[in-house]
């Protein structure tokens, strides 16, 4: 037989928790929607800025590879005539100034940086300690700062005229900064047990930078160099006042050069017609895949370093 | 000998910083002795008539980098939360790098970019859209071409938003771990722990990100100077065109007189002084939150 219970009066416990549950359930919901709306708002974002690269690559790719010829590489720009209309030429003065210029600038920075950055590595006293300050602030002025800088200078007080050195010099000071902090970084890098065992065998301080430092810290240097490269072949504002203009192919940096990034700024100040612009757009696609070329090496130089370290 | 080489080398850099610093106040003095203090007051920049007030310059500079941060803060900390927290460890350095990679376009192709591409854009479907959606809302009236004060400050957005991702990103990532699974662990969400607790760790390095990026706005030359247009008046509008510091420079350096010139170099000490300053300062910024400093 049964015998009905009669109902147990409800305890006032499990009613606060039936409450506390149902508000946790609809606290969590909303959470997790915010959540969900926010995170998709970020990976939006993400989509948004991994993709503007690309698209600058495809603008550059789609205008600018078909004026890609042995003509664009070979010759200077022409003038269209009437019978020849599509005769632009190329832009072969701005690439062999570009060779130049950059290449002196490597050459002038890359001792200066290198030995600034090997003192860095080893000292830290308050001069060391003004001159990586100074340095750091140095990455971040306006590039425009140095080409003034050199013009004043070279130009206006030591009278050396426009050419392609004064270029490279302004060049040279936007790339010390670079190539210091680097090389600082690759310096202090190699294992203090190295250089110990340097000392220990009786080699002097400067035989165990040169034999033993250097050789080990070398891909961090050129890590460093590319790095430092790659940003100085893209600048124009440091070499706008200074390096003047030519239509030929001028390979002596004492005269008027002109650069690959300052054609294209030069173009533009010309006034841009349509025979031209397929040569602009060849030219700037010519620029970026240099530049990032150089910029890719640095990258996956360090990646491989660190993945080496680990 | 060893010595002698090593500071040798870093003598030679102090001695370009300072010739450059000197160089930029000694040039800069007859500017200062023939405007003094009206080169920040004064509103016309009219070198025919030895008239140098910058203050459309100053503002033109301040309203691009301002238009440049408001777009660029926002989403790039949105891709460092997502690189750091959100996207697979094998698709984070690729994508990462993709952003960064922006910062090594040069300024100048930005600009043809600028000038073949987005202006004509702007001018023709982007403006007008603007100006009828807003009613000719005063910061969106006045379409005339499409150089102007915004463009320049869209196109200075993607150059800043690298340095923006890459230095939030290394803040974010040095946030401990067990921060965030403290969160976790008492029920927050995936949005709630990064909103509440990754992003306040990781504030200093972010801030100091914003600062760098900033400096980098501000002095940016080529690529400015090519879509802003270059007029020398204050325009209500941002889709008049404008001037900044630098753009100035580069396009009337080389037709200007020697007090022109002078007063061309004047500003750029200012701008100097306040890229330096900014960047002394971020960069105290991103080194202590990397250390770890900031809990």
């Amino acid at each position: 037989m049964t015998t009905a219970t009669p109902p147990l009066p409800l305890d006032p416990v499990y009613e606060r928790r039936a409450l506390v549950q149902a508000s946790a359930r609809q606290s969590l919901g909303r959470r997790t929607f915010v959540s969900r709306f926010m995170l998709g708002v970020c990976m939006f974002a993400l989509v948004l800025a991994s993709s503007i690269l690309v698209w600058i690559m495809y603008l550059l790719v789609s205008k600018g590879l078909h004026a890609w010829s042995t003509a664009f590489f070979t010759q200077v720009p022409m003038t269209p005539t009437v019978s020849h209309p599509n005769n632009v030429g190329g832009v072969s003065n701005g690439i062999v100034g570009a060779i130049v210029i950059d290449a002196l600038a490597v050459a002038m920075s890359v001792p200066i940086g290198v030995l600034g950055g090997l003192l860095l590595a080893e000292t830290d006293n308050p001069f060391a300690r003004v001159v990586r300050t100074t340095s750091e602030v140095m990455t971040g002025l306006p590039s425009i700062i140095f080409g003034l800088f050199v013009y004043e200078v070279l130009i206006i007080k030591y009278k050396i005229g426009f050419s392609g050195i004064a270029g490279s010099v302004a060049l040279c000071i936007l790339m010390i900064p670079v190539i210091m902090k680097g090389s600082e970084v690759a310096f202090r890098a190699v294992p203090n047990s190295l250089r110990e065992a340097g000392y220990s065998l009786g080699m002097s301080k400067g035989s165990v930078a040169r034999h033993v430092v250097t050789p080990s810290a070398t891909p961090g240097l050129l890590t460093a160099v590319l790095l430092a490269t790659s940003r100085a072949v893209g600048e124009t504002a440091p070499l706008l006042f200074v390096i003047g203009n030519t239509y030929i192919v001028q390979w002596n940096p004492t005269k008027e050069q002109i650069s690959l990034p300052l054609q294209i700024y030069t173009f533009f100040l010309d006034g841009i017609s349509p025979a031209t612009v397929a040569t602009l757009w060849g030219n700037a696609l010519l620029l970026v895949v240099v530049v990032l070329f150089l910029n890719m090496g640095s990258r996956m130089l360090s990646a491989f370093l660190q993945r080496e370290r680990h | 000998m060893y010595w002698g080489v090593l500071y040798g080398a870093a003598i030679v850099f102090a001695f370009i910083c300072i010739a450059l610093l000197l160089t930029l106040v000694l040039q800069s003095l007859p500017a200062w002795r023939h405007s003094g203090a009206g080169l920040f007051t004064g509103s016309t920049w009219d070198p025919t008539n030895k008239q140098y007030g910058a203050l459309p310059l100053i503002a033109g500079t301040l309203e691009t980098a301002a238009i440049a941060l408001l777009f660029a803060v926002p989403i790039g900390i949105a891709v460092a939360l997502c690189v750091v927290h959100l996207v697979p460890a094998r698709l984070r350095v690729p994508f990462s790098s993709f952003v960064e990679m922006l910062a090594a376009v040069p300024s100048v192709v930005y600009g043809i970019v600028g000038v073949l591409f987005l202006a004509p854009w702007c001018q023709n479907v982007f403006y007008p859209w603007l100006n009828s959606v807003t009613h000719n809302f005063v910061l969106f009236s006045n379409v005339t071409s499409g150089d102007s004060t915004l463009l320049a400050g869209m196109v200075l957005f993607v150059m800043v938003l690298p340095t923006i991702m890459a230095l939030s990103r290394d803040a974010i990532a040095a946030v401990p771990k067990d921060q965030i699974e403290a969160a976790l662990s008492v029920g927050a969400t995936k949005w709630q722990t990064l909103y509440r607790v990754v992003l306040p760790n990781a504030r200093a390095g972010i801030t100091g990100a914003v600062t760098l990026a900033s400096a980098r706005a501000l002095g940016e030359t080529i690529a400015v100077s090519m879509v802003i247009g270059g007029a020398f008046g204050i325009s209500s509008s941002l889709l008049g065109q404008g001037n900044t510091i630098a753009a100035t420079i580069a396009s009337s350096w080389d037709d200007s007189t020697t007090l022109t010139k002078s007063e061309l170099v004047a500003l750029a000490l200012v701008l100097v002084t306040m890229t330096a300053f900014v960047n002394f300062v971020g960069r105290r910024l991103v080194a202590r939150s990397t250390q770890g400093a900031t809990l």
